[in-house]
């Protein structure tokens, strides 16, 4: 058998999503097979990520400045923030480049299931990035999921009291869906939120 | 070993990477858990959301194992409800409620049933009717359960007439003249648990939910070292803070 570095490597490689342990010795030894290539620069990123990677104290985006880059752009429309769940979804919003904004990061979705309140969220840090900064318009984009639309609603009932208005996301036939392929609950969000042509 | 049942999903809670140990309130079978491949994945996911309606069919190597599910959905209740903050606090109590209260495997017809008519109510009434619903499915899964509630007599008197609390040690009704000296500890009792067309305020709706809750958590829940989920809670802040 390989050795402890070796086995090491396979099982924290394991750890990582879409990774299995099979998938894991394979990704280790193409590493080991391109030492210079791969594996260098890889521990190099690893841990110049570690040290320089941190939570942006405004948004809660993962950035290597502080606030991050978003919240230092001057470009950027301080009025109007986009909650989303989690880094993963702020990415996500960037990708489609058609947000300007700001964002605020919920850091996860209310869920009796896994045990997560009102008090493991920054929704306290959002009511106070609403309060008195000027910011207008909060877009609540969170997953179409029992558990997002709750947390959306919650979110909305704590900015009453900021004045700031609150906006969802629609929910409905994405570009290129076919009606006859479309899940039910899709089309019936689609519809009841239809609007004038 | 296999079935194929109605069923109405309670929770799916993510295992691995893309499977889901899912919780149902089936039609035959009761509260029954079954592992989906794939159902935290995007395709199943939708399909998974608390409320919802499915055909599902169980498939395992022995009776007693986990075994798996495949579920097609029937009725989309969670995606209707997505808009209206108390309906969507309503579905998401009774599914965590369901979840809470009712043993694994064993059968209870009614209360799927309940469930069921509840989840159309939900969707379909106006909102004072459907969280009157709700209140009304709480009072039914009690009596499912071995703890109905008696709300037809007073329990000290037996007069049918001025019903206005209950007493929360035998859960029967009591008339306002004979509670008047124990009203501090008696829990009130809501008109429109007596009168079945009348349309409850929030403080009404508030009212039967304490009353409902109080015995769910005392006699159900408690014996096991269960509290009302978090949902519930959520549920009575939301019509107590309206009303």
């Amino acid at each position: 058998m390989a050795g402890a570095e070796i086995e090491q490597l396979v099982h924290l490689l394991a750890k990582l999503p879409g990774l299995g342990p099979r998938s894991a010795r394979r990704a280790t030894l193409h590493l080991l097979k391109r030492k210079e290539a791969l594996l260098v620069p890889l521990s190099r990123a690893v841990a110049a990520a570690l040290e320089n990677v941190r939570v942006c104290s405004s948004c809660g985006n993962l950035d290597t400045q502080e606030p991050c880059a978003i919240c230092a752009d001057a470009r950027r429309d301080a009025t109007v923030l986009c909650v989303i769940e989690g880094v993963a979804d702020l990415w996500a919003v960037e990708r489609t480049g058609a947000f300007k904004g700001r964002y605020h990061v919920l850091g996860g979705v209310l869920s009796a299931l896994d045990g997560v309140g009102p008090e493991d969220l920054s929704v306290d840090a959002l009511v106070r990035r609403c309060s008195g900064t000027g910011v207008r318009e909060a877009i609540l984009a969170m997953s179409a999921t029992v558990d997002g639309q709750t947390t959306a609603h919650y979110v909305i009932e704590r900015l009453k009291a900021t004045g700031v208005a609150a906006t969802r996301l629609a929910h409905g036939v994405p570009v290129g869906g076919e009606l006859d392929y479309l899940d039910d609950g899709t089309l019936t969000a689609a519809l009841k939120a239809r609007r004038p042509a | 070993m296999d079935w194929t049942d109605d069923a109405i999903v309670l929770s799916a809670r993510k295992h691995g990477e893309s499977s889901a140990i899912v919780q149902l309130l089936t039609a035959e079978r009761g509260r029954h858990v079954g592992l989906v491949r794939g159902g935290a994945g995007r395709a199943q996911r939708g399909t998974l959301q608390p409320g919802n309606l499915v055909r599902a069919h169980w498939q395992a190597r022995l009776e007693d194992h986990l075994g798996g599910y495949r579920c097609e959905l029937v009725r989309a209740t969670a995606a209707a409800i997505f808009e209206d903050r108390s309906r969507l606090a309503a579905l998401s109590s009774a599914c965590a409620v369901t979840e809470a209260a009712l043993p694994e495997r064993e059968p209870h017809g009614n209360i799927h049933a309940d469930t069921c008519a509840l989840l159309a109510a939900l969707e379909a009434a106006d909102e004072g009717a459907a969280l009157a619903a709700y209140v009304r499915w709480e009072i039914s899964l009690l009596a499912d359960l071995g703890f109905g509630l008696d709300l037809t007599r007073c329990g000290a008197t037996g007069s049918e007439e001025n019903l206005i609390y209950v007493s929360p040690r035998t859960g029967r009704a009591v008339s306002a003249a004979a509670g008047e000296p124990y009203k501090d500890r008696l829990l009130r009792l809501p008109g429109f648990l007596l009168i079945a067309d009348e349309a409850p305020v929030r403080s009404e709706l508030a009212a039967g939910l304490l009353l409902s809750g109080h015995f769910l958590d005392s006699h159900v829940l408690a014996p096991h070292g269960r509290t009302l989920p978090p949902a519930r809670l959520r549920l009575l802040d939301r019509l107590s803070a309206d009303s």
